[in-house]
């Protein structure tokens, strides 16, 4: 059951990663991006890191996405019109670097194949995390802040000059 | 019950930021490389998770609570930059903002 939700949760999000990749219209590669954060929160659940797969949500696809998506449609931009330049190196190169990371891959998966991951309670509860940020990471957290202020205001500022 | 391999989880997070790199440095178009980038920011974090799940230590969970705040902040700046470049160029281009080379 376990192994049957990850592959589908797995596939999901290499088959959607591969569209965001394809697509030409940068709305389309968006949304294929949605579809990939949904899989992953379901990883996040299958993982026992419950409090991230909601962080996941309401961040990645509840806030930046949608910043995106608002971004696109606001420019009315148009699908890449030429494929990118055809040069025979380029595709030369690609075959060893996609043999390096299957071979990788294959190492990765030998290596910690018994190595499963501990069931049982899970460590990612929103009240374990909570606890954690506001004592241990009290002071990276509230750094945060001040960088989303900063972002904020660069935001505002570019804007402000066209 | 089943349980998965820690391989597994770290296979797919090697495929997608793979994937994440490959349309960084394929496409012209600026919002589809951001977007490129989104998709290498997921997969380090889909690193982090496994290991914070494996090790049963909640500093891998933080940081990529971090990293998510970080990726917003970036996305704000980013796109605040392209709408910029769009309304000086009338293009996405990345290859036509070439200002600085002569």
């Amino acid at each position: 059951m376990e192994r049957a939700l990850f592959l589908s949760f797995a596939l999901t999000a290499i088959v959607a990663a591969l569209n965001v990749l394809w697509r030409r219209h940068p709305l389309h590669s968006a949304l294929a991006l949605l579809v990939v954060l949904g899989a992953l929160t379901g990883l996040y659940i299958l993982l026992g890191a419950y409090f991230l797969a909601v962080v996941q949500v309401i961040i990645y696809a509840g806030a930046i996405l949608v910043l995106f998506l608002f971004v696109i449609m606001l420019l009315n931009i148009r699908a890449e019109e030429a494929r990118l330049e055809r040069r025979p190196i380029f595709r030369w190169l690609a075959v060893p670097f996609a043999l390096l990371l299957g071979a990788e891959i294959v190492y990765l998966v030998r290596v910690f194949e018994e190595n499963p991951i501990p069931s049982g309670t899970s460590i990612g509860v929103t009240e374990a995390v909570g606890r954690e940020l506001f004592t241990t990471y009290l002071l990276p957290f509230e750094i945060t802040s001040i960088v989303i202020l900063i972002a904020i205001l660069g935001a505002v500022v570019l804007a402000r000059r066209g | 019950m089943t349980t998965i391999p820690i391989s597994w989880y770290l296979a797919v997070a090697a495929v997608l930021f793979t994937i994440g790199t490959v349309t960084v440095f394929v496409k012209r178009n600026a919002i589809a490389m951001l977007l490129g980038i989104e998709l290498m920011l997921n997969a380090a974090n889909l690193t982090a998770v496994t290991f914070s799940s494996y090790f049963r230590e909640l500093a891998g969970q933080i940081l990529v609570f971090f990293v998510m705040v970080v990726a917003a902040a970036e996305a704000a700046v980013g796109l605040a930059i392209i709408v910029l470049l769009f309304r000086h160029r009338e293009t996405l281009n990345v290859d036509e903002a070439q200002l600085l080379k002569l």
